[in-house]
């Protein structure tokens, strides 16, 4: 009986003995730790800009010339009721006056115009909502952080770890977290800044010494189409000397519109719903 | 700037859930690609055309303007007018209201419609810019002139275009003077001429008895200083454009080079030699009074005003080559700028005031060049056999010179041209005059 008790508790003891020592957690061996290698957080756009090839370009602007065609067989803008444009400008006082070398520059009427323009906007484009109009409250309600955009925040065709942190290269790991939750990742930002590269088309005679940044922020659909756009530095345009101003920020806007819609991310729509986009013409024009 | 960084900053940091939450995309490239946009011809009625067509021998005389404006905007390299066969929308109803969609099928970013009337023996023209993309109107205006004046009309639209669409002034309702040379290079016959921007009405101003040099326009207004040799003695002359009066302004020793104005239009800066040494002098255009700036023993030539008169750059070869200097009006504070390698000489200060141009010579060869006013930023725009004699668009983003070819063996192949270049070093063209040319200089806008 002893005996046997012996024999089993051997036998227990060496299995329990062998199945120890076969467990990974009991046998610390010292851990292989490689060398840390420092990496260097940059914007890959600013390696890797190539404003979208050249073959790529003709395809999407020969499917977007199609969807417009769709677009505009589909609904044929209605013609607009025959304003006449009356030349209000009563032209005999000054015609007299005008000398015969200077053509004199005189305003049109604008009233016509105007209404053409409204009328148009209400029926092409019913959701548009006045750019004048400030809603600044409305923007910022969204803010709010969702979770159950995180799973859209895997971007399955690069490597987990490579993550576009903002305007700021040297962040560390711990801040790393909690940006990304609200931002795009690598490649999905490369898209879009590439795109928009190639619509935008800096005027040329901006002064080199001034602050040339326009700050546009953008209302999206889910495809990519822009709801509403509004340039956040909206006083500036009309201060005095501020001229070269407009004529940035029109080209910024007109760059959005041109390339509608824009290629955003397949998911997370809530995450990039609202958008910012820093146009900066400085580091273009100095050269 | 970086105070501006500092409020994002702690406004970042202060507030940092909500503006995490928003993501920003930092565009910091575009393309440099010429706007693509669209010249609708002017429409016209028949009335009118048939008024126009008699007194103005063309057929159709709103085309006729937007062919000018198109044309400037393409030479200027910042603008791709499309073609007139792609567009969708007759002129006439494309005055009233464009169908912007149309108008964006065929990649148009900017439109410009508008209509020619004859009104009182006058002509009218009205015109719109349109912004295709956001729909909406930029810019509304009409203009009323003799009739004989349709050129200019056209040229005013695309300075109006270009300034609206850029955000600086244009340069297309400008005139260029140069010296227009003919016959064999050793009896070479030199006579004053002057011609549109665009090489249209070109008129000669002299006859071609005595040599003419170095025309030079005053900023100020339509007057012209050129230097002329009068019995053998160089001689400056003031010239009035408008009205075609001539008047010397004096005779000087030696020789005498390159008289320019002051940006006010009171001066003239000069430089001439005198015991044995150049230098530089001005001329109070009221007083006559001459006055001497700097005082070297070396050869100190070529002076330009900044256009704030302030200070004028010179070239000098008081370091033993010849090099750009700048120095105060009163030819104090003088300082060296050009450090590169070659000789470096005709400085010309940009209307802007941020650039100054000249003319390299390096290892036998000639380049036109900018750099900024303290010497830094050199950058070669172009290079040539012989090329020389840069001078400024109004606006300081064109530069006109004039470019020599070799002669062959048998003395023969020699020729003189215009060309023009802008900013960017791509945009180099040929200006077309009638004859050989020298020595241009670029009038300001003469409307404002």
């Amino acid at each position: 009986m002893n005996r046997s008790i012996i024999i089993s508790s051997l036998l227990h003891g060496a299995l329990i003995f062998i199945t120890a020592m076969s467990l990974p957690f009991l046998a610390k061996k010292p851990l292989n730790i490689p060398p840390i290698v420092s990496v260097e957080l940059i914007q890959i756009a600013e390696k890797t800009n190539i404003p979208f090839a050249p073959k790529a370009k003709k395809i999407i602007e020969k499917v977007k010339e199609k969807e417009k065609k769709l677009v505009s067989e589909q609904a044929p803008p209605k013609k607009v009721k025959k304003t006449k444009t009356k030349t209000v400008v009563s032209l005999d006082q000054n015609n007299e006056k005008i000398e015969n070398q200077v053509p004199k520059a005189i305003p049109l009427p604008e009233k016509t115009i105007k209404k053409i323009e409204t009328k148009k906007e209400t029926k092409q484009n019913p959701e548009k909502v006045d750019n004048e109009v400030k809603q600044v409250s409305e923007f910022e309600k969204k803010d709010l952080f969702d979770p159950n955009s995180i799973a859209a925040l895997i971007d399955k065709s690069k490597v987990d770890s490579a993550k576009v942190i903002k305007k700021n290269n040297d962040i560390t790991q711990n801040q790393d977290k909690n940006i990304v939750t609200s931002g795009l990742t690598l490649s999905e930002e490369d898209a879009l800044k590439a795109q928009i590269f190639g619509c935008w088309s800096i005027p040329l005679g901006l002064p080199y010494n001034e602050n040339l940044l326009v700050r546009i922020k953008l209302k999206l659909e889910p495809d990519g189409s822009v709801v509403k756009t509004e340039i956040l530095d909206h006083a500036r345009m009309n201060k005095p000397g501020q001229g070269f101003y407009k004529v940035l920020a029109e080209s910024a806007l007109r760059a959005v519109k041109l390339c509608q819609p824009l290629r955003v991310p397949t998911s997370g729509y809530e995450r990039w719903k609202e958008l910012q986009l820093n146009f900066d013409a400085r580091e273009m024009l100095e050269g | 700037m970086l105070i501006k960084k500092i409020i994002i900053l702690s406004v970042l940091l202060i507030l940092p859930t909500k503006v995490f939450a928003l993501i920003e995309v930092d565009i910091t490239r575009g393309n440099l690609n010429p706007l693509p946009l669209a010249v609708s011809p002017l429409s016209i009625d028949d009335k009118s055309k048939k008024s126009f067509e008699e007194i103005l021998k063309k057929e159709n005389i709103g085309s006729e303007i937007s062919i000018i404006v198109e044309n400037n905007l393409k030479i200027s390299g910042l603008f791709n007018p499309l073609n007139k066969d792609a567009f969708l929308q007759a002129p006439d109803i494309a005055n009233l209201k464009p169908r912007f969609e149309d108008w964006n099928l065929i990649k148009a970013q900017a439109l410009i419609t508008g209509k020619v009337t004859y009104v009182d023996e006058k002509l009218r023209v009205e015109f719109r810019l349109w912004d295709v993309l956001a729909a909406k109107e930029m810019m509304a205006l009409a203009f009323t002139t003799v009739p004989s004046n349709w050129r200019r009309v056209g040229h005013i639209i695309s300075d109006k275009v270009y300034e609206r669409l850029t955000g600086e002034k244009g340069y297309f309702d400008t005139r260029i003077i140069y010296v227009a040379e003919e016959g064999p290079k050793t009896q070479r016959i030199k006579k004053l001429a002057i011609m549109d921007q665009d090489g249209f009405n070109n008129k000669f101003l002299t006859l071609g008895n005595e040599l003419v040099l170095t025309p030079r326009f005053n900023p100020a207004s339509q007057m012209v200083t050129y230097l002329s040799y009068f019995k053998n003695l160089p001689r400056v002359y003031l010239l009035d454009i408008e009205t075609g009066t001539q008047e010397v302004v004096g005779d000087f020793p030696g020789m005498t080079f390159a008289p320019r104005f002051s940006p006010d239009g009171k001066k003239i800066i000069m430089s001439f030699a005198k015991d044995g040494k150049s230098d530089i002098y001005t001329m109070d255009l009221e007083n006559r009074i001459v006055e001497k700036i700097t005082n070297h023993p070396s050869i100190d030539t070529s002076p330009s005003y900044s256009p704030d008169g302030k200070y004028i750059t010179f070239n000098s070869d008081r370091s033993g080559y010849q090099q750009i200097y700048v120095m105060k009006n009163d030819g104090s504070n003088v300082k060296r700028i050009s450090f590169g390698k070659g000789l470096y000489g005709t400085p010309v200060w940009s209307p802007r005031g941020d650039l100054i141009a000249f003319t390299k010579l390096h290892k036998g060869k000639f380049y036109i060049g900018v750099m900024r006013t303290d010497g830094t930023g050199e950058r070669l725009l172009t290079e040539n056999y012989y090329q020389e004699a840069p001078s400024w668009s109004p606006n300081g983003r064109v530069l006109i010179f004039y470019r020599e070819t070799k002669t062959d063996n048998k003395g023969e192949g020699f020729s003189a041209k215009l060309w023009s270049i802008d900013l960017t070093g791509y945009n180099e063209r040929l200006v077309e005059t009638p004859t050989d040319a020298s020595d241009p200089s670029w009038s300001s806008l003469l409307s404002n």
